[in-house]
């Protein structure tokens, strides 16, 4: 084994984990058993996420506590505490009354990392509303196509994000009644508001209606290889992982801060950017600004960083920047790191020990199981580059679909399967928006197939193979092929175009788009750049291509299907396998 | 190279990959990623297209300094002075 197993010690933990055991934790924990460990809707009304975040903190003996610090991109800063973030989402669950809206309805934030974002969060699931986070840094496509598929009521945003996005959309979303932006309003008109004027207004009082642990809570889209994002439905119940998940996997103390750098418009962001450390009662940092070395390493310093969740791609940054860098910071409160998004590579395990003197956990999740699934943990062996083992309460499996649409259960250690889990645990989708046959599609044999390809050594870790579809891993997100091939053959001079993940050593992969031009058209330098443009003016840099190569056919099977998988193996210059289903084989 | 040579240097790397911006716009003490619709492997590659343009090695711990243009081109002046480095003619 190249990269040995990294031990622990006691000495290590600096706090009695919260696993300790693992086989012990696995046996003795039980799903009801984390649902006592919260509180409840007073009364015996069921269970909301924002009472257990908020609420329960903000009337308890954690009131006065810092429940979120915020730092703003110029150097600003404010700090929320628990019984202010209760009063002013309770602001916004009566601004959401008073707009008429009611329990259900889809709530969208288009926002940077702002406080409002986290206040319209919590505020909606207070309201029994279902709140939908839109990554601010998506173009106008992206963002049309999933207001319009969850068919959002209200939208919260900035000024300038309205102008730019928004305003030229609105006549195509016919469900959206509301805009609610913070700062001044661009434009006049009923239906939109100054939400800061509104806030202030709004009684700081509210009690949260009874709420079934199965109703409607969150809206996360996510993309398929074909098709239109697909919108997964997560309940209120979700809190009762995303604290579990909180303790066992991130390892949550009190007295932690804790700082996960995900924007919320992605799930990590919103499980554990918003709700997890508010549910455990730990302090949690915001940084309004991207990523940037001497940035993050002051505020792991200044704020006194103990437990980091970050992601790969900010971590093979880090270590580009070298390890001398991080040693001018003094880390010293820094005690657990961890990573998500996509599988971290050993050597940035690794080096997390040379730089922080700890290892990264790596972990694995993904939108639709709303929380961490399978994780290395504080007190366990390390085994750089393994997701870990799955946490307790968690049934995972490596399966194979057979002709017949059922599936083997893999067993043999080191064999290669899709990763399947048992559902049953609180977090789990409960649906894909107005998509029924697509939820559907997701299990098979009483299991919830993943799409993930792993490998499961003697021991029980897993190990990331790669995805079972065309689905891209980039910068921790996942980009649906079909939905940038779509766009781009809006483009005048586009004919066809095949969309591939690019392997890259930052971002583990980079959008490729591989186009063929009508007939007539010539593949300049300046035919690249107006597509390379085109394609981020619509599907914003997050999601557009950043290498484009002019090709005069795409390889496809009999039935017409774009071969992404040989336009993948050409581009590395892999042998291309089986070709025998070629149209021009 | 003069500052005002630098500055078109910039100006086209940064063109070629935010093709849809018009650049004539930009704010010089602004941050470019508030003005411009570009992400951190954006921001790679424009620090990757100033090194092949201009010849000069930015390592990644200088990058806080290119925020802004006018933090880009007061930077590569210097970098470009640097004893050693290898002067774009």
């Amino acid at each position: 084994m190249p990269f040995a197993p990294i031990p622990k010690s006691l000495a290590d933990l600096r706090r009695v984990p919260h696993l300790g055991n693992y086989e012990e934790a696995r046996r003795t924990f039980s799903w009801e058993a984390a649902r006592a460990e919260l509180d409840g809707l007073p009364g015996g009304q069921g269970l909301n996420i924002a009472h257990e975040a908020v609420d329960r903190h903000a009337c308890g003996p954690r009131r006065n506590k810092i429940a979120l610090r915020w730092l703003g991109k110029n150097g600003e800063s404010r700090d929320i505490r628990y019984d202010e973030l209760g009063e002013s989402t309770s602001r916004f669950a009566n601004v959401l009354d008073q707009l008429g809206i009611v329990a259900g309805d889809r709530i969208y934030a288009l926002l940077g990392r702002i406080p409002e974002l986290y206040i319209a969060a919590l505020g909606t699931l207070k309201h029994r509303s279902v709140f939908c986070p839109l990554f601010s840094a998506f173009g106008p496509e992206p963002i049309r196509a999933r207001l319009q598929i969850g068919q959002g009521r209200v939208l919260v945003t900035t000024p300038e994000l309205y102008t730019k996005k928004i305003a030229p959309l609105w006549a195509q979303l016919p469900d959206l009644e509301h805009v609610l932006v913070v700062g001044q309003p661009p434009a006049a008109g009923p239906a939109i508001h100054d939400l800061r004027a509104l806030l202030e207004r709004a009684s700081s009082k509210y009690r949260i209606p009874p709420t079934d642990p199965d109703d409607q809570a969150l809206l996360h889209f996510t993309s398929g290889t074909t098709g239109t994002p697909k919108g997964a439905i997560h309940v209120h119940a979700a809190v009762i992982a995303h604290q579990a998940t909180g303790k066992l996997a991130l390892d949550l103390h009190d007295e932690d801060i804790f700082w996960c750098t995900a924007d919320p418009g992605w799930v990590t962001g919103t499980s554990y950017g918003i709700i997890a450390p508010l549910a455990c009662g730990v302090t949690s940092i915001i940084d309004e600004a991207d990523f940037e070395a001497r940035r993050w390493y002051g505020i792991l310093q200044d704020e006194r960083v103990s437990v980091w969740y970050t992601a790969p791609t900010a971590i093979r940054s880090l270590m580009r920047v070298g390890t001398e860098t991080a040693r001018e910071y003094d880390l010293r409160p820094l005690r657990f790191l961890a990573s998500v998004g996509e599988p971290l590579n050993p050597e940035a395990v690794v080096w997390g020990r040379e730089a922080f003197g700890r290892p990264f956990h790596d972990n694995w999740w993904q939108t639709e199981t709303g929380g961490i699934m399978i994780a290395n943990y504080a007190a366990l062996e390390v085994r750089p580059g393994s997701m870990g083992r799955p946490l307790p309460g968690i049934e995972a499996a490596l399966v194979e679909t057979l002709a017949d649409g059922t599936i083997r259960e893999i067993t043999c250690p080191d064999e290669q399967g899709e990763l399947a889990l048992r559902p049953g645990w609180p977090s789990m989708f409960r649906g894909y928006w107005n998509e029924p046959a697509r939820y559907a599609k997701c299990f098979a044999s009483g299991y919830y197939l993943t799409g993930d390809l792993a490998r499961r050594d003697a021991d029980g870790y897993y190990w990331f193979v790669g995805r079972k579809d065309d689905v891209i891993k980039t910068s921790g997100h996942l980009i649906g092929p079909f939905e940038v091939e779509s766009l781009l053959m809006e483009h005048p001079a586009v004919a066809e175009a095949g969309v591939i993940g690019k392997p890259d050593p930052v971002a583990l992969e980079i959008v490729k788009a591989f186009v063929v031009l009508k007939p007539g058209r010539i593949g300049d330098a300046a035919l690249m750049r107006d597509l390379l443009g085109f394609g981020r003016q619509r599907l914003g840099a997050a999601v557009a291509p950043k290498e484009i190569a002019f090709v005069e056919s795409l390889p496809k099977t009999r039935s017409g299907k774009i071969l992404r998988r040989l336009l993948k193996a050409r581009e590395l210059g892999l042998p291309e396998g089986d070709v025998s289903t070629l149209e021009s084989a | 190279m003069n500052e005002v040579q630098i500055r078109e240097t910039v100006l086209h790397v940064l063109g070629a990959i935010a093709p849809e911006a018009d650049l004539s716009q930009l704010n010089p003490e602004a941050r470019l990623r508030d003005q411009l619709d570009i992400d951190s492997m954006d921001f790679l590659n424009f620090v990757i297209g100033l090194h092949d343009e201009l010849h000069v090695d930015i390592p990644e711990k200088d990058y806080g300094q290119l925020a802004t243009l006018a933090g880009c081109v007061q930077y590569l002046i210097a970098a470009m002075g640097r004893p050693g480095s290898r002067r774009a003619e």
